[in-house]
């Protein structure tokens, strides 16, 4: 059956080869053809100037450790939101407000690698009040707001070596999930042979509650698991909402050389967690208390600092201290992504080494743990027969399949990277019903309303590793591409190709409307609870306390107030709190200071932000706005004067004469 | 006057109630970069933007041109024009009781006075307004001065603003229109005798 058919799909191709040239033949020149298909496509992404897109489109930033915002179906790019590394553009990572988001255990840490961005959903829907998205290298958790799309929370996540499998969300956004990719010594700081894996190191996977009015995350438990490696995760939907499923790799427990030694067995794990079932234990007093540290960073209040709290202590819970509550779904080969359909009844695992696409049955799977149907257990938690959950095996999916998405309307899509193609295949019949080139290596892919109850059949989003040829040569390293693609019909078409920022592994499209209307414009200045605000033009002024300087410095078009200081000495700290009084949308006044070993800070109408200077040299200082704010932008500058640190110039500050 | 009479003039006279609720005038301004447009309402007390803090970046754009701060402190107007409509609602009343004709009359005259002296009022605002710039305004165009509309669109370099009557003006003129009304219906009816 299976030969039969791979005879059918190469006597297809054949086939299909042959007419292509035939039609070369008999239709000459092939731009011609190309043209109006391109026309076609044209019209599909077109949105006039001024005209809004559809979907909001959020792109992950990979090594950037940013995020990216798009619409869609233009493809316009629309902003970088600064969530894991320092941005110099804006200040964030810069000033005084923002440096605490970036405290780790491990101190200030500048950079991650933020992968699988993902919207708070409700009753299984994406709602557009928060997008979370994870740090892979520093194990993070951070929450960007949407109403202001800013960074407002970074958590660090202890005992787990690269949170890969993050940062997915339960379908009411109960939890946002998370767990090692590399197993390592649960225990903290544990010094051990690196040889000693099987005996000292550990899994875990991890369970952040999430506040429903704050959107404040809180590190409820950890699952103490066996020491594989946990890839990514997705929690289940509708029917399969308790559950929350991770894959595995590396089940032959190697530690080194991994592209060979973990890809060994014919078999690694889905493993299949009652998320629910695992929080009641932990909150009936099941769970272990263990040492940790870790950082919780967050904006206490409207818009002042953000503030870092050091915790050291996190609730583990162990499989073997309560009843069943996960098992192990046997899946081929090192699988990748685990994708959970819109019923939430299908289970299906990116086989990367496989050779079909594996399609497990959520409910054959309850069926199977009912009788008891295992065939052994890995530290103690059950692992299920292979045969009692699968319900389908997608044959000819191509060469390396990874990640796949649904259309809602019975339809799969998986990226496959090998064979550098999308595969569409059904869920009724597990077979694949069309296919379409990536360009180039594609890993993951995401549909617009992706991964919710609801998707939208409208436009696919091929996030590829290589852009090779693809746009005019930007040196030997460049941007990884995105493709978008219709997928609307029967057959998927290509529509659009563009280059990203730092390297896409994930994305989250959203209908434009959930979010425009919760949109804010402006920071209420009346709401401004910085602690150095100045409310009122008039409360601008300098205060010195030992060698510590604070300019309280107002903006609005166009000067600063101060924007002559003099009487500060080599040696101070000097902190500029600027306020930004307008309450107009879209007046940024920014800051930069001639010699600071810091980047400028930009300043959102009604914000305060601080930027901190410490003068080394006598002279005269120019600061300037570096937004161009109005039509005297221009003129607004100012200047410092620094003297010697045992000078006597007195402390004074003026605006105008 | 006949029943139905005091009964629409004293109504005519609580329709200017509503004027402590609602703004009665409106100059909205639009621009190249302000697409969404910004603006003022006027009511019988205050001033206040079309959104929220209008006023403010109304002040911020007019500090350019050199022309004065909009605060509603500085307009004596609406320490007493609240007085001044509720007297009047105070003397439609009686009006209606009274049932004389010639109170009516007396109601019609107050407010065309009072609407006249309202726009020549708000004509010299705006001329102050637009002509006592400060000499050392950074943009400073030759002959250009700043007087809004006192009805109508005006060109203001990249401004466009716009002056017109607001819900409010409604009331003014219901509370205008209801008492003529009855001077007609009344003398129409004592001719019929």
């Amino acid at each position: 059956m299976k030969k039969q058919k791979s005879n059918m799909l190469r006597g297809m191709m054949i086939g299909a080869g042959f007419v292509a040239v035939a039609a070369f033949l008999f239709t000459g020149c092939p731009s011609q053809q190309g043209m109006l298909d391109t026309r076609d496509a044209a019209e599909k992404v077109y949105v006039a100037p001024g005209e809004h897109d559809e979907y909001y489109a959020f792109l992950s930033g990979g090594y950037s450790g940013q995020l990216s915002v798009w619409g869609l179906p233009s493809s316009r790019f629309l902003k970088v939101i600064p969530v894991f590394s320092q941005d110099p553009e804006t200040g964030y990572g810069y000033s005084e407000e923002t440096k605490p988001l970036f405290q780790t255990s491990y101190g200030f840490i500048p950079w991650d690698d933020s992968h699988h961005p993902h919207i708070s959903q409700t009753d299984g829907d994406a709602d557009g009040r928060w997008i979370f998205i994870n740090a892979n290298n520093t194990p993070r958790i951070a929450r960007i707001d949407l109403d202001t799309f800013e960074t407002k929370e970074i958590i660090e996540v202890p005992n787990t070596g690269g949170n890969h499998a993050s940062s997915f969300v339960t379908s009411n956004s109960e939890y946002v999930i998370g767990a090692t990719r590399f197993s390592i010594p649960y225990e903290k700081d544990l010094d051990v042979p690196i040889d000693s894996y099987a005996d000292n190191f550990n899994g875990a996977l991890s369970f952040l509650s999430i506040d429903q009015e704050t959107g404040r995350m809180n590190l409820d438990f950890q699952i103490i698991v066996p020491p594989y490696n946990y890839d990514l995760g997705r929690a289940g939907k509708g029917i399969s909402s308790d559950w929350v499923f991770f894959t595995t790799y590396n089940t032959e427990l190697a530690h080194t050389l991994l592209e060979v030694n973990a890809s060994q067995n014919d078999k690694d794990f889905v493993a299949a967690v009652n998320w629910r079932k695992a929080a009641e234990f932990v909150a009936e007093g099941h769970g272990r208390t263990m040492d940790a540290e870790y950082y919780h960073n967050y904006y206490e209040g409207n818009q002042g600092f953000a503030v870092s709290h050091v915790k050291n202590e996190v609730t583990v819970l162990y499989p073997e201290d309560v009843e069943e509550f996960m098992y192990f779904l046997p899946t081929p080969k090192s699988p990748h992504g685990v994708d959970i359909d819109p019923t939430g009844e299908y289970i299906v695992a990116g086989g990367k080494l496989a050779t079909v696409i594996p399609v497990h049955s959520f409910s054959r799977m309850l069926e199977a743990i009912e009788n008891r149907d295992f065939e052994g257990d890995s530290n103690g938690i059950p692992i299920i027969n292979y045969e009692a959950t699968i319900a389908g095996e997608v044959e000819d999916p191509g060469l390396g399949p990874l990640h796949t998405e649904f259309d809602g309307d019975g339809y799969a899509y998986t990226s496959v990277y090998i064979s550098s193609e999308i595969v569409k295949w059904s869920l009724d019949t597990f077979e694949v019903v069309d296919r379409i080139d990536s360009y180039y290596s594609i890993g993951h892919l995401m549909i617009t309303g992706g991964d919710t109850k609801n998707p939208d059949k409208r436009y696919l989003v091929g996030l590829t590793k290589t852009a090779k040829d693809r746009y005019l040569p930007t040196g030997p390293k460049q941007n990884h591409p995105a493709q978008l693609y219709d997928i609307s019909g029967d057959r998927m078409q290509l529509l659009y190709d563009f280059p990203t920022i730092g390297e896409p592994h994930y994305a989250q499209a959203i209908a434009a409307n959930k979010i425009t209307e919760r949109v804010k414009q402006i920071y209420e200045m009346e709401e401004n609870d910085h602690p150095h605000a100045v409310r009122r033009v008039g409360d601008a002024r300098v205060e010195r306390d030992g060698d510590v300087v604070r300019v309280y410095m107002a903006s609005i078009r166009s000067h600063f107030r101060p924007d002559n200081i003099e009487g500060i000495r080599v040696g101070d700290t000097v902190y500029f709190h600027l306020t930004n009084l307008e309450q107009e949308w879209d007046v940024v006044h920014g800051i930069g200071i001639k010699g600071a070993n810091n980047a400028e800070i930009l300043v959102a109408p009604g914000q305060t932000k601080t930027l901190k200077w410490e003068p080394t040299r006598t002279g005269i200082y120019p600061f300037y706005c570096t937004a161009f704010c109005s039509a005297l932008h221009q003129e607004m500058q100012g200047y410092v004067r620094v003297s010697a640190a045992d000078s006597d110039v007195e402390l004074v500050w003026r605006t105008g004469n | 006057m006949k029943l139905q009479s005091k009964i629409v003039m004293g109504l005519a006279a609580l329709l200017l109630i509503p004027l402590f609720y609602m703004p009665f005038w409106s100059i909205s301004m639009t621009a190249p970069q302000y697409p969404e447009g910004i603006g003022m309402f006027i009511h019988i007390d205050d001033i206040t933007g079309h959104n929220r803090h209008d006023l403010q970046s109304i002040n911020t754009l007019n500090h350019y041109i050199g022309m004065k701060e909009i605060h509603v402190e500085d307009f004596p107007e609406f320490e007493y024009m609240p007085w001044i409509i509720g007297f009047m609602i105070f003397f439609g009343l009686i009006a209606a009781v009274s049932g004389q004709l010639k109170l009516v009359y007396v109601w019609l005259g107050l407010m065309a006075v009072l609407g006249i002296a309202g726009l020549i009022d708000f004509y010299m605002w705006g001329y102050d307004y637009g002509h006592n710039l400060n000499p050392r305004a950074p943009i400073k165009v030759p002959g250009m001065s700043y007087q809004p509309p006192l009805i109508g669109c005006k060109q203001l370099l990249n401004i466009n603003a716009c002056s017109w009557p607001y819900t409010g003006s409604i009331f003014i003129g219901l509370s205008v229109l209801l008492p003529a009304g009855v001077v007609w219906y009344e003398k129409k009816f004592k001719q019929a005798k």
